[in-house]
């Protein structure tokens, strides 16, 4: 039996929190420069927790089936005797694994901190949010049923929006921590209608029944449930589609994806963190969450969710290849490995072999956790090093950073899948899936492969190749021991993280999956990969003008990359010219003018009959001796001639 | 509990305001005074729950009926049940915060001190009282302070907005008293709550008196189109008034439609619930899109609460258990984030000047602790999870989606679609206040709060998390006594 102590598994996201309170009380007034070590040691135990927890979980399966535990549930707020909202822990080989995952990646960051952000005036305040969002990510992924799932998205947006808008006087951060926290509220909407009616589907909010009630397809609240449908489509699928805009606006996925690149405005190792293997993931992390639902009930929405996922991986790869702001290329590229994920989801079945693009999909999940956290932080020191985002700015690194030449090139390999290194063991086993359920998907993602091969070794060659570095005085340009110690630990996880047998884990249904690598079927994305880095060595190792000439080559589809499609300015259409001037202006109008108007109206009208009234109160005796005759004469009037 | 408490505190409190000498005496024996309230208010929560898990399953709690008027059946009858201690703890922790940021008032204190008094104790009173003719009393005892709050410490165009909330409010009460008259002459004579809800009077006759009681009250807790007094009202008032006026008087009208209106007449509810919700939805999304162009800070905070109200509103029209707790949960949430919201306006305007978001920018450079305590109070506006208005207005939606048909569905999506117009309003007006590069460089010498700021903001803060941590406390509190009140209107569905 398995030795987990309930104590001990709330520690893992309570001693983040414990950071948060501690640093946000005190850090300014008692620990300032220590604020640091306080955060970092906190993550540290939970870390160790979250591996202990994992181990326990992973050796101690009844015969290879890895069961769904909830050790912890507790009632937070109850509707009726059915339906309440719960606070609890769930685990399952997913949120086992993705503990692991937000533990590391977070220490990790807390440890490269120490030196990225040190003599900042706000330092302790940067820790105690790092503790906010790592709970908040904790409670996301621990969540035991939907609304817990809800209520943790919420706070992972709002830790975003506070990181995002760390450097608060600066307007684009504060601009760009605005956008991200709307476009996902926005997604969040869909997300809150979609978990309404699944609830009142299923007639529960918790996890295990919700998924039991709606994948049996004797039950009758599924059968019920069938029967009801808007616009002719069942309540069920507008549920599950919901839910998945949800997911999508967390996980960047077109068209809800402008947020993203917005949100490289952040430290860059917060980027790492939430913009890259944590936050980001979410989305793929419901999809995968209630994905028996999605399975069994709704097929045509996990059909969108493929369909989605593959424009978005190639969509933002081939942005990726025009940007030229550091930090961008790799938020695009985050987006088009999210979009992996999610089509690999989407061309998954539930159970045996048909379940390889889940297994897939979440064995990408973690081996880009590692290799992009340490494609972040490597930016993150090269940025410290130039102060400038942009590439143009960088060149002929290498030798002046060698290790974080060295882990950004293990990582840039890693994301290019080339054997061994861990991203060709996800990406293959995700490519395998498609080829096997939807050729189309299969040739965008094969295709996307050749081109994040290619953008990520343009960044690389930008960075470290190309035009010699105009060394500004120190010769040295590493970081700190703080900030050395995380790349070379992500770039062991990027070298070695692809050998674990990830299927006998993590599977749709619990049971081991066998996956092999097959080598015939490598050599064509190999290749496209190795294809793509020796086109990018040619443009880039050396400063040329080829770039600049198929550039103007292909004048107008690189300009529409480069500016992003112009998403963004549709966007700006949108929001600036209707909703602010037809809908929020005439509001406004409308209330202080006609509703206030009339309001008034009746104030001055009564004042106007008054007014009237007042004169005849004249005090002329004259004036009365009018009325009474006038009076008496109409009286008379009336008396004789109409009433008779 | 003898429930004479509270109306006794608050009564010797205004006494000895009267009788007290100078300006630190008014205060400290005002902020004594509303500390008192505040125990009494915990105490006679203790005391409820102890006796409800007792066992005690009485509707009403410690009742206590004093003859006053007996040939017109006027009687001092009090007594509580779950919403009653909700609201009074509200008007309590509201009540303290008041009295401490208005700690520097300098123009006639001891009048001001003596109106906020008088105003809390119009409000414990109506939420006690089970004789509509007192409970009417009561009401009208917090109208005259509000006139007079606004008239002589007010800002802007005082007069005008001080008549206009007089006018308006005192139409709303003249339409309270027909309909008192109505069911008083209905059932034969009687002013008694309870007796009334136990009465079952035609439906034809409850039809016709509904309205007069629900928008009466309507008008006191911002039913659109009658909701034009507050920004008017709200903006002109000093900051203890907006508080008092936002956090106790909009919830005598909220409590009003629900155990006035509601609870005795069950049959007039049910037939104009869809009135009720379609106005609702109106005020909550018309609110925030009006909110979303406003510049003015109290202008912002107004209409949101417009906004918000709506909400509690939306429960009562949707008649379940689940929507009536969440839009009495919303009530209180509402109260104590508004109180907090307008606090912190005050703050931040005795030291800029201004309420102008344009004028602002990096406060949180020179005022942390107001910078930090407006943005949370942002997130309690906008729904975040911790906060109380995410677990109100969640319940809200979870009670509305139980109707079973498809035009309460599309009300509650079009409800539920305010979270994100509240998100732009509120990151827009923290973002250009708190956040930014500081615009005004005089702005630089600012301070941060005082202590006697900082207590009524931890104060409300503490109330605000306490829900929003632990809300199954006031979900239990209230939902029986929810329960309470739908057991009349089912009967009617």
């Amino acid at each position: 039996m398995m030795n987990l102590n309930t104590t001990l598994l709330l520690l893992i996201p309570f001693l983040p929190l414990a950071g948060f309170v501690i640093l946000g009380l005190w850090g300014r007034k008692i620990f300032k420069a220590n604020a640091g070590w306080v955060g970092t040691l906190l993550m540290l135990a939970s870390f160790l927790i979250a591996v202990y927890t994992a181990y326990e979980y992973f050796t101690h399966s009844s015969g290879g089936h890895y069961d769904k535990i909830v050790p912890i549930n507790y009632t937070w707020l109850k509707f009726s005797s059915t339906l309440s909202i719960n606070m609890g822990i769930m685990l399952d080989p997913i949120s086992v694994m993705m503990i692991v995952v937000v533990t590391l990646v977070s220490l990790m960051v807390h440890i490269y901190s120490l030196g990225y952000m040190k003599g900042e005036e706000r330092f302790p305040t940067y820790y105690a949010f790092l503790g906010l969002f790592t709970f908040s990510m904790l409670g996301l992924v621990l969540s035991s049923n939907l609304f817990q799932i809800y209520i943790f998205w919420e706070l992972v947006g709002v830790s975003s929006f506070l990181l995002i808008g760390y450097y608060y006087d600066r307007p684009s951060a504060v601009a760009a921590a605005k956008k991200a926290f709307i476009v996902t509220r926005f997604a969040d909407l869909g997300f809150l209608i979609g978990i309404l009616i699944l609830s009142y589907c299923a007639g529960t909010l918790d996890f295990t029944t919700m998924i039991n009630t709606l994948t049996s397809p004797e039950s009758s609240e599924l059968k019920t449930s069938l029967t009801y449908s808007f616009l002719g489509v069942s309540a069920l699928t507008w549920g599950a589609a919901l839910v998945f805009i949800g997911g999508a606006g967390k996980s960047a996925m077109f068209p809800l994806h402008i947020w993203l690149p917005d949100a490289m405005e952040g430290p860059t190792p917060v980027s790492a963190l939430i913009h890259a293997a944590t936050m980001v993931v979410a989305g793929v992390f419901l999809v995968a969450r209630l994905f028996p639902v999605f399975s069994f009930t709704t097929p045509g929405v996990l059909q969108v969710v493929g369909w989605v996922g593959a424009f978005s991986a190639g969509f933002a790869a081939i942005i990726a290849c025009t940007q030229t702001d550091i930090k961008r290329v790799l938020a695009y590229s985050t987006m088009s490995q999210i979009g992996y994920m999610m089509f690999a989801l989407g061309v998954s079945g539930m159970g045996g072999e048909e379940g390889a693009g889940y297994t897939a999909s979440m064995f990408h999940l973690f081996t880009h956790a590692m290799f992009k956290a340490l494609l972040f932080l490597g930016a993150g020191a090269v940025i410290h090093y130039v102060h400038s985002n942009d590439m143009k700015d960088m060149g002929g690194l290498r030798k002046y950073m060698p290790l974080t030449h060295l882990t950004f090139l293990v990582a840039c390999l890693a994301i290019a899948g080339i054997p061994p290194f861990a991203g060709f063991f996800s990406k293959e086993a995700i490519l395998h899936a498609a080829y096997q359920h939807n050729t189309i998907i299969y040739w965008i993602a094969l295709l996307t492969s050749g081109l994040t091969a290619f953008y990520m070794f343009r960044l690389y060659f930008n960075i470290f190749w190309n035009k010699p570095h105009q060394a500004h005085g120190e010769k040295h340009g590493e970081g700190g021991f703080a900030m050395m110690l995380p790349l070379v630990l992500l770039g062991l996880g990027a070298i070695g993280a692809g050998f674990i047998p990830f299927g006998k884990f993590v599977s749709a249904d619990g049971n081991p999956l066998h996956m092999e690598t097959d080598i015939a079927f490598s050599v064509l994305p190999v290749s496209l990969g190795v294809a793509g880095i020796l086109l990018a060595a040619w443009f880039y190792l050396k400063q040329n003008s080829r770039p600049d000439a198929v550039a103007s080559g292909l004048n107008g589809f690189y300009k529409a990359a480069y500016h992003k499609f112009y998403i963004d300015e549709i966007y700006q259409f949108v929001t600036k010219k209707i909703i602010f001037n037809c809908i929020g202006r005439p509001a406004a109008w409308f209330d202080r003018n006609v509703v206030d108007g009339l309001i008034n109206l009746a104030g001055s009208g009564t004042e106007a009959v008054s007014a009237g009234i007042k004169k005849m109160q004249s005090g002329k005796v004259q004036q009365y001796g009018m009325y009474f005759l006038v009076a008496a004469l109409a009286l008379a009037a009336l008396f004789i001639y109409i009433l008779k | 509990m003898n429930l004479l408490w509270l109306i006794g505190v608050p009564l010797v409190t205004a006494l000895a305001v009267l009788l007290s000498r100078n300006r630190d005496q008014v205060r400290w024996i005002a902020l004594t005074g509303a500390a008192a309230q505040l125990g009494v208010a915990i105490m006679l929560y203790f005391l409820y729950t102890k006796e409800r898990s007792a066992g005690n399953t009485a509707a009403i709690l410690f009742q206590q009926d004093h003859e006053i008027f007996s040939s017109l059946h006027i009687r001092f009858h009090l007594g509580v049940d779950g919403i009653s201690v909700a609201m009074i703890m509200l008007t309590a922790f509201v009540g303290i915060a008041g009295a401490l940021v208005s700690w520097n008032i300098e123009k006639m204190t001891k009048e001001f001190y003596f109106l906020l008094v008088l105003l809390s104790l119009g409000a414990y009173g109506f939420f006690i009282s089970l004789n509509l003719f007192v409970l009417f009393f009561f009401l009208e005892i917090s109208v005259i302070p509000k006139y007079l709050l606004i008239g002589i410490w007010g800002s802007g165009r005082k007069e005008y907005s001080a008549n206009k909330l007089a006018l308006m409010l005192m139409g709303g009460s003249a339409l309270i008293l027909v309909g008192i008259l109505g069911l008083y002459f209905a059932s034969g004579n009687s002013f008694d709550l309870v007796e009334l809800s136990n009465m079952n009077l035609p439906a034809a006759t409850q039809k016709l008196i509904f309205p007069l009681l629900f928008i009466g009250f309507g008008v006191f807790t911002a039913l659109f189109p009658l909701h034009t007094w507050v920004p008017d009202g709200h903006s002109s008032a000093p900051t203890a008034g907006s508080m008092f006026l936002a956090g106790i008087s909009m919830k005598l009208g909220g409590y009003g439609c629900l155990r006035v209106a509601t609870w005795l007449l069950p049959a007039g509810a049910v037939a104009y619930s869809n009135i009720i919700i379609v106005l609702s939805v109106i005020a909550i999304l018309y609110g925030a899109f009006a909110t979303m162009m406003q510049k003015d800070l109290k202008y912002i905070n107004a209409y949101s609460s417009v906004s918000h109200v709506g909400f509690s509103l939306l429960g009562i029209g949707m008649l379940t258990q689940t929507a009536i707790t969440g839009s009495l949960m919303q009530m209180v949430s509402h109260g104590l984030m508004t109180a907090l919201f307008f606090a912190v306006i005050g703050m931040i305007y005795d030291r800029t000047h201004t309420r102008m978001v344009g004028e602002m920018g990096g406060l949180m450079k020179m005022m942390p602790f107001i910078s930090t305590v407006f943005f949370i109070v942002g997130l309690c506006s906008l729904g975040l999870p911790g906060l109380s208005g995410f677990v109100a207005e969640m319940t809200v939606f979870v009670g509305s989606w139980e109707n079973d048909h498809m035009i309460y569905r599309i009300a509650t999506i079009l409800a539920a679609m305010s979270i994100v117009v509240t998100a732009v309003y509120i990151l827009r007006a923290v973002g250009q206040t708190a956040m930014g590069p500081v615009k005004n460089e005089s702005f630089l010498t600012l301070t941060d709060a005082r202590w006697n700021e900082k207590l009524a903001a931890i104060l409300l803060l503490l109330a605000i998390l306490a829900i929003g941590l632990v809300p199954g406390w006031l979900n239990d509190l209230l939902r029986p006594s929810a329960e309470a009140i739908m057991q009349k209107v089912s009967a009617f569905k």
